[in-house]
């Protein structure tokens, strides 16, 4: 087995990222003009990266599924983003910051990396609000913060319920201005099928047009993947209808290593399934447990009458309900990690305590921070004998201008009044810790291409806390990257414009182009939901919230057999040279069913608990995840070699001189 | 619940679009809109037919790439919200619904209900930006205080998801609301008034480029919008124009 090269500086930990800048390589201005850089992705890795680089000089082409930049999927992030400004004097720090983002993702991250992006956090900040985004303020003019899960302070800057959109379209208008400058060619409604390798180096794409169905070649001198997460390999997931793993998989095809593909988030706060019907599911963000209290009934005759429609929550007294986070983790209590928050809902949920049809949800109920703020309204307003009513309508006021838009969201897919009655909460699907492995500097295994954003496995460990992806997403784009990539491309000053009538073009697109044809020519029995479907149920039930070895092994010879009757009797209508929703579906369901199997092997070879990862046979009398630091502190990064069942581990190990192991605790 | 779908049905730009009649059985009233097309397309894939290419993704109301002209309304009869968050309990058993694409000359139909919405992402290009690097050597964020009235409504006008349902509800196609709310988000903040007057002129000019109508403050465009974009935003404009046209 190999070991995997981080390339982390050497040095003390809060000077590895200054040194690094200080000795790597730069490209003289007149230079970068000669080089090309494709940029798979323009969420907030990707347009950051995009915006910068161009701004650099370098020539950038970026590509995206959707008919536009902004529309990436980052703009639906929901509740922040954190930075370690520590405007709000409660004792936050770079350290802290770094410290709880470790501890969080159950130490099975790299302490540089996450070190650097605490570092970087605070000039995210700067930027984003000298670009014009319109953050959350006080009454006095300066920024406002919230709290999330895991942290003991309050550093998350928000914008309502939309912080993803403004950050998002500030990305998109650093863009805009490139693109204006004729620095940026952005393809939009072209999708990335392939990974062109001249001499082991990343060389350029195959990509498709989306509405021609024209394949076209894209030759640069470095390719930068951030084109999201994996999700909805669980077919129902918070994801993008879109939202898939192609482009990471077909590099991983091409030799780049995946890293910790079976950790996955599953977010405590969605809105339910309600029937098979479902396309996607919903969050309700994290910022939410900020005042949402979370809660079933304390006695099992009461989850039932819930159930069948006899009773209302609102009618059970405070004795009668079990605020179990706050039971359970008193010091933490609604704000417990992600991971931990949907162990303990399905733990309930499990123990006959859910409370609607299906028995799988809990309450997030508001009741009393409206009744709080309600007061605190009241008496700011000289209102010092305020009545009830007056309390609950001001309390209302007050939580709309918070979550005005989620609670709105709410409503019109339930067809509930949250402000009236708790909501109804679920986990679901959200977020990929793993995905490319990528060292130090975001390069993946294969040289020249480099991985941004939540297509990589850098920073979050077995569990990424809230607001984090955000700041991850920028920090890769404004800061990392454009550094790093630098480094690289200063060796190919004199390379010249990378031709693409080479062999190795015409090679890559033969493969893509057969590939599409026998989408196009299989079977023809079933459609391409239909095998989606069946893969994240599969997924659900044997590589989610819980899993066993037992369960795990089956889920690998299922996902093997589903993917082979998806081959023969798959059924694609239309035609591979039009616009062809079916076709583009069919091209990223065929790599999800390749991916499901490695994620299920990872998880079956990772025989301890950690973060998102929970293995039954590996947890505490408590129930908590039982971590094996002694044989799994490691990154397990695969190497393609075939099938999926033949993929090889390479073990990456970690090592933390600057945070001391331990069982993680929120009691 | 039983319904028809008469839908619009067009091969490529090129082609000549015809409305086409589907019946459709078993919807329920907790679908959303898209599913219940998600319905009707497994049903053609399953006769072998070419399913209703439609534009989608997010599903939740925010990425804006929705569309449908639902029974003559942009995003249908539910307000505040997009096609995706429309779910099947607005209808009733029995009911026809009409579904078109958004309608206007600057955005050409793709195929089928999908149209062309790039003129969007041109006007933007154009001068909806703060022009400051993105080294990150800025000042500190809290260095200048924003009155915070300012900056919820800069906020309020951001918020615009840059759908295009303005457009098709105008009975100009003018993209004002959109123009609008960009140019406002940036005029209520410090950091957008110092090229506040290159932005509008060179905004309001790509718009007028693109072909999009004149606005004759009909507010169609607001009551459609899915996000509440105020018209206050395009009085606002007119303002920032009207100055700058002066300033010379
Ligand atoms: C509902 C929701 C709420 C969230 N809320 C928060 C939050 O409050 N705070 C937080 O920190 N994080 C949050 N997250 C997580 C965070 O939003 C994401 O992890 C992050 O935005 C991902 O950014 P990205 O740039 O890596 O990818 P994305 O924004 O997903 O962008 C992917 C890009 O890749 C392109 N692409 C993909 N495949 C291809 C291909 N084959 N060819 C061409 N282009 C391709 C897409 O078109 C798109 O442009 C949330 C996530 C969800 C789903
Ligand atoms: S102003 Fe409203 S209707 Fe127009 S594009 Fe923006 S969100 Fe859509
Ligand atoms: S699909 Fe994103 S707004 Fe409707």
């Amino acid at each position: 087995m190999s070991i995997l090269e981080s390339k982390i500086p050497e040095g003390p930990l809060k000077d590895k990222w200054t040194k690094h800048k200080n000795d790597i390589n730069l490209v003289n201005p007149a230079n970068k003009r000669n080089i090309d850089i494709i940029i798979v992705g323009t969420g907030l890795a990707g347009g950051a990266a995009a915006a910068t680089l161009a701004e650099l000089g370098y020539n950038v082409k970026t590509f995206c599924y959707q008919d536009s930049p902004r529309r990436a999927h980052s703009i639906a992030a929901q509740g922040g983003i954190n930075a370690s400004k520590n405007y709000q004097g409660d004792g936050d720090s770079d350290y802290r910051l770094f410290y709880d983002t470790v501890k969080g993702g159950d130490y099975r991250s790299r302490e540089a990396n996450v070190y650097r992006l605490a570092e970087v956090s605070g000039n995210i900040i700067d930027q984003c609000v000298a670009q014009g985004v319109p953050f959350a303020r006080e009454y006095g003019g300066y920024l406002d913060n919230r709290s999330f899960g895991g942290v003991l302070v309050s550093r998350t800057f928000y914008a309502k319920g939309q912080t993803g959109q403004q950050l998002l379209l500030g990305a998109y208008s650093a863009m805009n201005r490139q693109i204006n400058r004729g620095k940026i060619q952005s393809f939009n409604r072209h999708e990335m099928m392939d990974l062109v390798l001249v001499d082991g180096k990343a060389r350029g794409i195959i990509a498709r047009d989306m509405v021609t169905g024209e394949l076209e070649r894209h030759s640069a001198h470095a390719v930068v993947l951030a084109s999201g997460g994996y999700g909805n390999v669980f077919f129902l997931s918070t994801n993008a209808m879109g939202s898939n793993v192609m482009a990471a998989w077909r590099a991983h095809r091409r030799g780049a290593y995946f890293a910790n593909p079976c950790y996955t988030q599953i977010h405590p706060t969605c809105i339910p399934v309600t029937g098979d019907h479902q396309s996607k599911l919903t969050l309700m963000s994290e910022s939410l447990r900020n005042d949402g209290r979370i809660w079933v009934p304390k006695k099992k005759e009461d989850a039932i009458a819930i159930r069948e429609g006899k009773k209302k929550p609102t009618e059970l007294s405070e004795e009668e309900r079990d605020y179990y986070l706050e039971r359970r983790y008193p010091s933490f209590g609604n704000l417990v990690p992600r991971d931990v928050a949907s162990r303990a809902a399905k733990e309930r949920c499990d123990a006959g305590f859910g409370v609607n049809k299906t028995g799988q949800a809990v309450y997030l109920d508001f009741a009393s921070a409206i009744k709080r703020y309600g007061k605190e309204a009241a008496f700011t307003s000289g209102h010092k004998n305020p009545s009830e009513a007056e309390i609950i309508k001001l309390g209302k006021e007050v939580v709309e201008s918070k979550y005005g838009n989620l609670f709105q969201m709410y409503e019109k897919i339930t067809d509930q009044n949250p402000y009236e009655t708790p909501m109804m909460i679920y986990p679901a699907v959200h977020y990929t810790m793993g995905g490319l492995w990528v060292d130090y500097n975001l390069q993946t295994t294969i040289p020249g291409c480099y991985a941004a954003g939540e297509a990589n496995f850098s920073d979050h460990g077995a569990n990424r806390l809230g607001a984090s992806a955000l700041m991850q997403g920028l920090a890769d784009g404004y800061f990392v990257l454009p550094y790093t990539i630098g480094d690289y491309l200063s060796k190919d000053i004199r390379t010249g414009k990378i031709p693409t009538d080479s062999p190795e073009f015409e090679a890559t697109e033969k493969e893509v182009k057969d590939k599409i044809d026998r989408l196009m020519n299989a079977g023809g029995k079933h459609s391409v939901d239909t095998y989606h479907k069946k893969l994240g149920k599969i997924m659900w039930e044997k590589c989610g919230m819980a899993r066993n070895e037992q369960g795990l092994r089956e889920a690998i010879e299922e996902i093997k057999a589903l993917r082979e009757d998806f081959w023969k009797n798959v059924k694609v209508t239309g035609s591979a040279t039009a616009k062809n929703a079916e076709l583009e579906k069919a091209g990223r369901v065929a790599d999800f069913l390749e991916l499901g199997e490695l994620f299920a092997k990872d998880a079956l070879h990772r025989n301890e608990s950690c973060g998102g990862h929970f293995r039954e046979e590996y947890q505490t009398e408590e129930g908590e995840a039982l971590r094996d630091d002694e044989n799994f502190r490691y990154v397990a990064a695969w190497e393609y070699k075939g099938e999926p069942s033949d993929a090889a581990l390479h073990k990456e190990e970690l090592i933390f001189n600057n945070i001391e192991l331990k069982t993680r605790s929120y009691k | 619940m039983k319904l028809t779908l008469k839908i619009w049905r067009q091969e490529n730009a090129k082609a000549t679009g015809k409305m086409v009649s589907y019946p459709i059985d078993g919807i329920e009233g907790d679908m959303s809109f898209l599913e219940m097309l998600d319905v009707l397309n497994e049903e053609l894939v399953a006769k072998g037919e070419d399913p209703v290419e439609f534009d989608h993704d997010c599903r939740e109301g925010i990425c804006g790439t929705c569309s449908l002209q639902i029974n003559g309304e942009p995003h249908g009869p539910d307000r505040l919200i997009t096609t995706c968050q429309l779910h099947m309990r607005k209808f009733n058993d029995g009911d026809t619904i009409v579904i078109e694409p958004f309608r206007a000359n600057a955005f050409p139909v793709v195929k089928d209900l999908i149209v062309d919405r790039s003129a969007f992402d041109r006007i933007q290009q154009a001068g909806g930006y703060v022009s400051v690097n993105t080294s990150g050597n800025t000042i500190d964020a809290n260095s200048i205080p924003v009155n915070k009235h300012d900056a919820d409504d800069s906020f309020a006008a951001a918020t615009c998801i840059g759908c295009g349902a303005c457009v098709a509800a105008c009975k100009n196609a003018s993209a004002m609301l959109f123009t609008s709310a960009k140019v406002s988000q940036y005029a209520l903040l410090p950091q957008g008034q110092v090229e506040a007057t290159d932005r509008v002129m060179n905004m309001v000019r790509q718009m007028d480029l693109e072909g999009f109508g004149n606005c004759t403050n009909t507010g169609a465009c607001e009551i459609e919008c899915p996000k509440g974009i105020s018209l206050e935003n395009i009085a606002r404009m007119n303002r920032e124009y009207l100055s700058a046209s002066t300033k010379g």
